[in-house]
């Protein structure tokens, strides 16, 4: 609810002022590149899932940008957003300890070994499911019941890893160029990668609907994205 | 009634209106059935046992160091007191944020002092810590105060009549500042339910070893805000109540 009202509060203050700054809710992993796409807005990086339910709740930012497409249909679904764009794919990739030992999947069966991953319901959790969906009922059990914590959002995820809580997390490419160095990406077999789809939408409603367009508009092949490692469309 | 008492009354009625109504509306937002409904979740059970569990460790720890502590900074004049009183309340002013970040540089995997004894991180143990370290100052602050209020003459008196250090201690100074000791439980036990920031990130989230209420209710709050508002409800009735027993029982002390 604090989210919300603070949210709230953001938007009413971007109102008042006359300069055109946008408020954007955006995925936690769109944090380094939306922050060069355009410095001056104001952004809000959570879960998309969160996010998408303060626009539910009420919370009125002019730009919602998820780390999947789903989250965005849904609001324009309800009424709430203009119809979403995609602008931009990923890859979920396994994140160890630049000196780990673990270099595939099937490691993070072992005993012993500490995972973490997003929560069910934020989309790097739900895609990595989806991975451990597609394997054998035994070593995804083995999986499963190493994992330690499900994290709220990716940026989570990075911190257990990097500060060594746990020995690997499910997250985006992106966010293993973003930690820069600190951490060294295991990719995922090629059959089981989900399609990782990132869409944005133009809030109803907000007070900005030239400049909420233009930036999503702008988004597709922008250098900020393909610089922090996103993918065209 | 003069202008002055009409303004003082304008603040108190803001005041409890901007106070009063966030928390009603999470009982007016839904109906009382679902709310008991939600509670049925096992996951929902899970993060209120868990919670209480390590909360009332936490304070079981809080009390045992801190009223000691408490004691000696009341009672004695030494080089550096003052310099220790702030250092101990130094967690109430710092954002949970910094707290974890805190935890994490300290006694996480990478921390001074990570490299050594159990690890923490992620564990039951770990959400102790948290709670310990975000909740003590509220228990030795207003337990050093209560002790400091303690009428000097009691404890000379004891004293005078043979009565030992630790004697006076036990059976004067505790039970004379007791109504202040159980007020500074409570405020130390409500903030500990309350916890998430330093939770979260020295912790983690998992369901039934790491995941507090604060925790659940932030997972819940995007897809099912009636099963976050149902948990909110009862943190808000556990809180309300200790708030209420604590009032009672320093009336009672008063008397």
């Amino acid at each position: 609810m604090k989210r919300v009202l603070l949210v709230a509060v953001i938007a009413l203050a971007g109102c008042g002022a006359n300069d055109a700054h946008l408020t954007v809710s955006a995925a936690a992993s769109l944090k380094q590149a939306f922050t060069a796409y355009q410095a001056n807005d104001r952004y809000s990086f959570a879960g998309s899932d969160q996010l998408a339910a303060q626009i539910r709740a009420g919370a009125r930012p002019d730009v919602f940008a998820a780390a999947n497409t789903k989250l965005p249909d849904d609001l324009y679904a309800a009424g709430l957003v203009e119809k979403p764009k995609v602008f931009a794919t990923n890859r979920l990739v396994m994140a160890v300890q630049p000196d780990s030992k673990i270099d595939a999947l099937g490691d993070l069966g072992r005993p012993g070994v500490k995972i973490a991953m997003g929560s069910p319901d934020v989309p790097v959790g739900s895609y990595t499911r989806q991975v451990l969906g597609g394997l054998g009922p035994k070593l995804r059990e083995a999986i499963m019941g190493n994992v330690r914590s499900n994290e709220p959002d990716v940026a989570g995820v990075v911190g257990k890893v990097t500060q060594g809580a746990v020995d690997a997390g499910f997250v985006y490419i992106t966010d293993v160029r973003a930690a820069n160095g600190r951490l060294k990406a295991v990719e995922l077999p090629p059959p089981l990668e989900p399609q990782v789809a990132y869409a944005a939408a133009v809030v109803k409603g907000t007070k900005h609907p030239e400049a909420a367009r233009r930036f999503v508009d702008g988004l597709p092949g922008a250098s900020a994205l393909s610089d922090a490692g996103f993918g065209r469309p | 009634m003069r202008p002055f008492t009409a303004l003082l009354a304008v603040a108190l009625t803001v005041a409890l209106l901007f106070l009063v109504i966030p928390v009603a509306a999470i009982f007016a937002n839904t109906a009382p059935s679902d709310l008991i409904h939600s509670l049925g979740d096992a996951s929902a059970r899970d993060a209120l046992r868990l919670s209480l569990e390590t909360s009332l460790i936490a304070l079981a720890v809080i009390v045992l160091v801190g009223t000691p502590t408490a004691y000696l900074l009341a009672t004695r004049r030494f080089r550096g007191r003052s310099v220790a009183i702030t250092l101990i309340e130094l967690p109430l002013v710092l954002p949970p944020a910094v707290a974890g970040i805190a935890l994490l540089a300290s006694l996480g995997p990478q921390g001074i002092f990570g490299g050594h004894g159990p690890q923490l991180v992620l564990t039951t143990a770990g959400v102790v810590v948290a709670l310990t370290f975000v909740s003590a100052p509220f228990y030795i602050r207003q337990a050093q105060e209560s002790f400091a209020a303690v009428d000097p003459r009691l404890m000379e008196a004891s004293r005078t009549l043979g009565a030992g250090e630790a004697r006076t201690f036990w059976q004067v100074a505790v039970p004379v500042a007791r109504a202040g000791l159980l007020a500074g439980g409570a405020l130390a036990l409500g903030r500990a339910l309350g916890e998430f920031g330093a939770t979260l990130m020295f912790a983690g989230s998992f369901r039934g070893v790491t995941q507090t209420v604060p925790l659940a209710i932030y997972e819940r709050f995007a897809t099912d805000f009636t099963g976050a508002l149902a948990l909110s409800a009862v943190l808000v009735a556990i809180s309300g109540a200790l708030l209420a027993s604590v009032k009672l029982a320093g009336r009672r002390a008063f008397a």
